[in-house]
């Protein structure tokens, strides 16, 4: 696992959020909702929880934010005991929920005053600090209306805002951007990115594997009430075995190039690493480009995950190859890839490495059945 | 727009500046009470006729009409008007709390904000008890002026048990708006109008608003039906202290020390018991 940049001040303090055994069952029911779960996430993290529906995402939140008992373990938030302790832990926590849960009664500036005033914060400071926060995130012009006339988006910032007007250590986003969107995502994306920057701890939930993979730097991915994995998303790309992709394009004379074709497919089988080879038409779709990288668009990662093709009929242009290496390390198979195309007598056009989305590896890990 | 967002975390976050553990939580209890009053303040109107509307009407009907046309004895108006006084101030703060705690309980989570608070969660049915309270308070001391007007000639108030009045005024909201925090508590959102018949519509005939207790004497199994229910307290609470006396004579009313043991019981036990269910609704 990768060493996550709050490691120093693990000795002097006690970490943002710490959970141990975590166990909830509710009344009348067969199973737990949180079966024996553990994570710790440092100060100044962001750090994911991921899952299918019925997961028992929210039901940590829960927990961590004073609304459920935990039928066993524990749970701490910067060291204070969540059970024991809730009213250390409720100032230094704020909670956006996935639905709307603002003052409907006050103003939009009222909103942010009274819950500072409700954590004791002095009259003039409130009112700087509500201020302030409202012209950030664009509601400066709007702080005298009543949240009805708030759209999703709006109501979301209306409710960040407010989280901050207590200024915690501790920030949970539930499902943030579930109803968002586009313009709306990505302004809440950098507005965390910048929270976090100034030393917000923030724990968030998704479905959204491409928001996952851009925010956090750790994530936990759960299922049936238990963690399953939990490491930063390029060490979860790691876990689909052959999980990284090498696509190959390569040139030979439109006479060899069948026979340098058969060549290169065994060179390429032969490699250590190598799980899988595909050979693929030009034209046909890319089955890991939705989420290549970091860098895809908004909608990237939320289509169906993608299965390679069986070796579709290849109908290039006249001597071109197209490969698709599935292996271990992509990254280590560049250098042996492009000299097995020169020794089989072609040219190399193209060589690129496709990541894994994390949609796959989520898919890999809970599987496929509906919740 | 700026490009960044405020830093939360300087050093003197509001834990650092604010007193003990108490003075926090009375901070937080007066600003979400502050917020109630601010609320009702801006919708105050709304309010009144809310809570007036139908004693109005009562008081006009019974008390000037049908004495007027040789329905319903003179003085009916006079004994009338302490049940029409509990009775508003019940369900003014009854209406305080119950419907605001079924929606917010059961989808708005608009109370989510005051639970995160720094005060350990009981305080917040607390302050809406007392809230509610102040509602009911209001909503009764208006029936007076209201009353003096609509019956002109026929009110009598007696002014010699104020301060018996004024705790016997207090007393009633109090017990409307535990009620209230109970009910609120207990029924879900989609059985709203329901509850609200099957509770309101008994407590409103069984509670001797409309007749002292005294006179049930010839019916006495609903006389005894009547005794389970908190309204007849207040209701014979409110005739102790404002009908005058009648020929020398103080109007028979339930002992006074019965009635306060009656109202302040209903209190804490209403109060107890809708605490309970609130934090189970809210704390799984």
């Amino acid at each position: 696992m990768a060493t996550p940049n709050f490691a120093q001040d693990r000795d002097s303090a006690p970490a943002a959020i710490e959970v141990r055994n975590l166990v909830k069952r509710y009344p009348k029911s067969a199973s737990n909702a949180v079966d024996g779960v553990s994570f710790e996430v440092g100060r100044g993290e962001i750090f994911g929880l991921l899952g299918p529906n019925g997961a028992g995402k929210t039901t940590i939140i829960g927990a961590l934010t004073t609304f459920i008992v935990p039928t066993a373990g524990s749970a701490s938030i910067m060291g204070f005991d969540v059970a024991h302790r809730p009213i250390d832990v409720k100032q230094r926590i704020a909670v956006v929920p996935q639905q709307s849960n603002l003052d409907r009664s006050l103003k939009v500036r009222e909103i942010l005053t009274f819950h500072a005033a409700y954590h004791g914060t002095a009259r003039r400071q409130r009112e700087m600090l509500a201020d302030k926060l409202l012209e950030e995130l664009g509601l400066g012009d709007r702080k005298n209306e009543k949240v009805n006339r708030y759209s999703g988006g709006m109501s979301q910032r209306i409710m960040i805002a407010r989280a901050l007007m207590h200024e915690p250590d501790v920030l949970f986003l539930d499902e943030p951007t579930n109803n968002l969107d586009p313009q709306s995502r990505l302004f809440l994306w950098e507005r965390i990115r910048d929270l976090n920057a100034k030393g917000l701890t923030i724990l968030l939930t998704t479905h959204d594997m491409d928001e996952a993979d851009r925010l956090c730097q750790r994530i936990a991915v759960m299922d049936h009430g238990k963690i399953l994995v939990n490491d930063t998303p390029r060490e979860l790309k790691k876990l689909i075995p052959g999980g990284t992709v090498l696509e190959v394009r390569a040139y030979a004379r439109p006479t060899e190039s069948t026979r340098a074709g058969e060549l290169l497919i065994a060179a390429l089988r032969d490699m250590p690493g190598v799980t899988k080879v595909d050979e693929v038409a030009d034209d046909a779709p890319e089955p890991t480009q939705a989420g290549a990288g970091q860098f895809g668009g908004p909608g990237a990662g939320r289509s169906p995950a993608p299965v390679p093709p069986q070796s579709s009929a290849p109908a290039n242009e006249p001597g071109i190859l197209s490969y698709r290496v599935y292996a271990d390390s992509a990254n280590a198979l560049i250098g042996p890839v492009a000299q097995a195309v020169v020794s089989c007598g072609a040219e190399v056009r193209d060589l690129s490495v496709k990541q894994p989305t994390l949609e796959e590896v989520f898919i890999f890990l809970t599987g496929r059945h509906l919740r | 727009m700026a490009d960044t967002i405020s830093p939360p975390l300087p050093i003197t976050g509001a834990r650092e500046r604010t007193g003990g553990r108490a003075g926090l939580a009375l901070n937080a209890f007066f600003a979400m009470l502050r917020r109630d009053l601010v609320v009702t303040g801006r919708e105050f109107i709304p309010f009144l006729l809310q809570a007036l509307m139908q004693p109005l009407f009562f008081l006009f009907i019974f008390g000037k009409i049908l004495p007027g046309i040789g329905l319903a004895a003179p003085h009916f108006a006079t004994l009338m008007l302490p049940g029409i006084v509990a009775l508003t101030g019940m369900i003014a703060a009854m209406q305080g709390v119950t419907l605001p705690l079924v929606l917010d309980l059961g989808y708005a989570r608009e109370i989510d904000d005051r639970l995160l608070s720094p005060l350990a969660t009981w305080w917040v049915p607390l302050e809406k008890v007392l809230f509610a309270a102040i509602r009911g308070t209001i909503a009764s001391s208006v029936i007076f002026p209201l009353g003096w007007l609509i019956l002109s000639t026929g009110f009598a108030v007696r002014s010699d048990r104020i301060p018996t009045l004024i705790c016997m005024v207090i007393l009633t909201a109090l017990v409307g708006s535990t009620i209230g925090l109970l009910m609120g508590t207990v029924i879900k959102p989609e059985q709203i109008s329901l509850m609200f018949t099957l509770i309101f519509t008994p407590l409103l005939f069984t509670g001797c608003t409309y007749y002292p207790w005294g006179a049930l004497g010839n019916v006495r199994w609903f006389q005894v039906v009547t005794l389970f229910n908190p309204l007849t307290y207040a209701a014979e609470g409110l005739r102790y202290s404002m009908v005058p006396p009648f020929g020398g004579h103080d109007f028979p009313t339930l002992g006074v020390s019965w009635i306060l043991v009656a109202l302040g019981t209903s209190v804490v036990l209403m109060f107890l018991l809708g605490t309970r269910t609130f934090l189970r609704r809210v704390v799984s």
